[in-house]
């Protein structure tokens, strides 16, 4: 499969006599019998190399950036213990003796998880403008390989930081055990998934960081605000209800509440007021058709994004 | 693994690649016109044009990232949009703007390229030696890439559009934005790969000197080739020997030229310039028949026609004159904005 380099061919078959001498400096600084390799044809093991590739350059771009592993806590830092202390003793008459910062947790780690995700699709955008998007798009793969791996690196890193919330959790009241943590985590992984996916598809036709910023702003906070992370979802008024029941991530926040709520120990009335559950014209939504939901769109826009990448150019 | 065997080496006639009536719209602007050339196995050629004139748009067509509006072209023996990919897996690329992640080392950076294209494994290593080395960067491998000077960028990229070894490399305007040091010894390096490695080079430039490196070279003008040839035949075609002499007296002598000689000379760069088949023999008749009386001649310098003669003796501008106007300017933008 390597072929030894003194083979003659059409370079050496031209080379003047007189250039004898510094080929043979050349072949005294390379070593013998690797001279060329053969790029083979397109198979599954490729396609997975070239997903494991992508992927693991997104974590060791992440591992090198400390500063943005630290900036990402600050948000839920700040919404668990400024927000949430703050507006605990507004909120207490209504909270029924449940912690303010208990009940906002579940939201909060969910906004964590979705900023992280879409930062980490963000990367598509830089790549873009500094060319590197370029080196992956003539590589002989497909582009779904490449999404996909692209996925996979922002979940992970997404899923990374929920893990960090996860363990801050038994300071808000959290009680968790092994069997929650795993649930949470794997309900998290799911929306962690499912925003990178949406941040890629998005990626894919948007080629300026200033604009993807500005769409993430606009897209992201009224998600996060419409989906219930700060306030139980019965009795909003219509328009509100509406708008809580089309927003993709309130079968995220839902699912995770419930799940944390599962495992307090806290009055039916209590239950009842501040974990009333999503409702479809009264029917509560159960958590696993919830989660479906969430990983549905995941994939449709999955699929969007591998639509998009493959069409350009 | 089992596909990697040995290629039988290709033969010495093989065409590398083969364009044919090739031509790319963007709406309205019709970036390539309709080019035909071939390019041998084993030959470094050029494209040689002003900005805007199509070079980048031709070499984004031949490997596979944008589609032709019209014609064909095979690279490789493969077709560039039918078997896009038994393309790509046989060139290399090294393009105009860096495509490098920064926040990666120059070894991650080609590891990432030896997966992506799927070398065997046990190759990758000794091959990303083997380049590296090559362009004298081994040393400095495990350096992130944000560290590097513009110059060993451009290296490691070359480096790395040689990892897999590919049949054809392409290079768009491999030294733009370069001291000229660093240009000429990124061109030694491309001199040296073209001896080393058996591969074809297909590479553009807007800069003169550079096209003399080329075995052949098609100056490239307003989406159209205009001519193709060695450096050497282009500037043959162009014909005349640019003398120079200086003289006591310009005026005077500029005359004597006219009434012995029958030569139209003119005053350039202070020094008597004008053009004649062949300098070396005509020197000799000059003094021979050059009066004492006349104004004495004090130096003379016999020069070749450049390939800067070339460009302007066939599109009528030179190539600094050509990106100035306007229009290839705002084409230059178009072609980016679309290609993107």
């Amino acid at each position: 499969m390597a072929r030894a380099p003194s083979r003659p061919g059409p370079a050496s078959a031209r080379r003047p006599a007189g250039e004898q001498a510094s080929d043979g400096q050349l072949a005294a600084r390379t070593p013998q019998g690797v001279a060329r390799v053969r790029v083979p044809t397109r198979t599954v093991h490729s396609e997975l190399r070239a997903i494991a590739v992508v992927w693991r350059r997104e974590l060791i771009r992440f591992s090198r950036d400390r500063l943005r592993l630290i900036t990402a806590l600050v948000q839920p830092f700040l919404f668990l213990f400024v927000l949430g202390t703050g507006l605990s003793r507004l909120a207490s008459p209504g909270t029924h003796g449940v912690n303010f910062r208990t009940f906002v947790y579940p939201g909060v780690l969910c906004m964590a998880v979705m900023f992280i995700a879409m930062f980490s699709a963000a990367s598509i955008v830089w790549d873009r403008e500094f060319g590197f998007l370029r080196e992956m798009m003539v590589a002989p793969v497909r582009r779904s390989s490449l999404v996909l791996g692209k996925c996979l690196g922002g979940t992970t890193v997404a899923a990374f930081e929920g893990a960090i919330v996860i363990a801050i959790g038994p300071l808000v009241g959290v009680p968790y055990t092994l069997g929650l943590v795993l649930t949470v985590f794997a309900l998290q992984l799911l929306l962690a998934f499912s925003i990178t996916a949406f941040g890629v598809m998005a990626a894919a036709r948007v080629s300026q960081m200033q604009s993807f910023m500005a769409l993430t702003q606009m897209v992201i906070l009224p998600m996060f605000f419409i989906s219930g992370a700060l306030f139980p979802v019965s009795d909003l008024p219509p328009w509100l209800a509406i708008l809580n029941r089309l927003d993709p991530l309130t079968y995220a926040v839902d699912p995770m509440r419930r799940l944390i709520f599962s495992h307090l120990d806290i009055s039916a009335v209590a239950r009842h007021a501040l974990d009333p559950g999503v409702t479809w014209w009264g029917w509560r939504v159960p958590s696993l058709l919830e989660a479906a939901v969430v990983a549905l769109l995941g994939l449709a826009m999955l699929l969007v994004a591998i639509f998009e990448f493959s069409q350009a150019e | 693994m089992s596909a990697t065997v040995a290629v039988e080496p290709p033969a010495l006639t093989e065409t590398a690649i083969s364009v044919e009536g090739l031509g790319k719209r963007y709406g309205e602007l019709q970036a390539v016109r309709g080019i035909d050339f071939q390019v041998r196995g084993g030959e470094t050629f050029g494209f040689l044009g002003p900005n805007g004139a199509g070079k980048s748009t031709t070499i984004n067509m031949l490997c596979t990232l944008v589609r032709p509006t019209s014609g064909s072209a095979t690279v490789a023996g493969h077709d560039v949009v039918r078997e896009r990919d038994a393309v790509r897996r046989n060139i290399g690329l090294v393009f105009q703007d860096t495509t490098l992640d920064g926040y990666l080392t120059a070894e991650q950076n080609l590891r990432l390229h030896a997966e992506l294209y799927g070398m065997p494994r046990q190759s990758i290593v000794p091959r990303m030696r083997q380049v590296m080395e090559m362009v004298g960067l081994w040393e400095r491998r495990r350096s992130l890439v944000n560290t590097f000077s513009g110059g060993m960028k451009r290296r490691l990229e070359i480096a790395r559009g040689l990892l897999h070894s590919p049949r054809v490399l392409f290079l768009d305007e491999p030294t733009i934005g370069l001291d000229p040091q660093t240009r000429s010894s990124i061109w030694s390096y491309i001199s040296e790969l073209g001896r080393a490695e058996d591969i074809t080079i297909f590479l553009t430039t807007h800069y003169m000197e550079e096209a003399e490196y080329c075995e052949r070279i098609a100056i490239i003008d307003q989406g159209k080739i205009i001519v193709l040839d060695t450096p050497e035949a282009l500037k043959e075609s162009v014909g005349k020997d640019r003398v120079q002499i200086h003289t006591g007296d310009d005026a005077a002598a500029i005359e004597v030229l006219r009434e012995r000689f029958g030569i139209e000379a003119a005053v350039s760069e202070e020094l008597v310039t004008f053009g004649v088949a062949l300098g070396e023999e005509f020197v000799p008749r000059l003094f021979a028949e050059w009066d004492p009386a006349h104004p004495p001649i004090r130096s003379v310098s016999i020069s070749r026609p450049s390939l800067d003669d070339v460009f302007m003796s066939y599109t009528g501008s030179t190539i600094r004159d050509a990106e100035q106007s306007p229009g290839t300017d705002h084409l230059r933008h178009v072609a980016r904005m679309m290609g993107r």
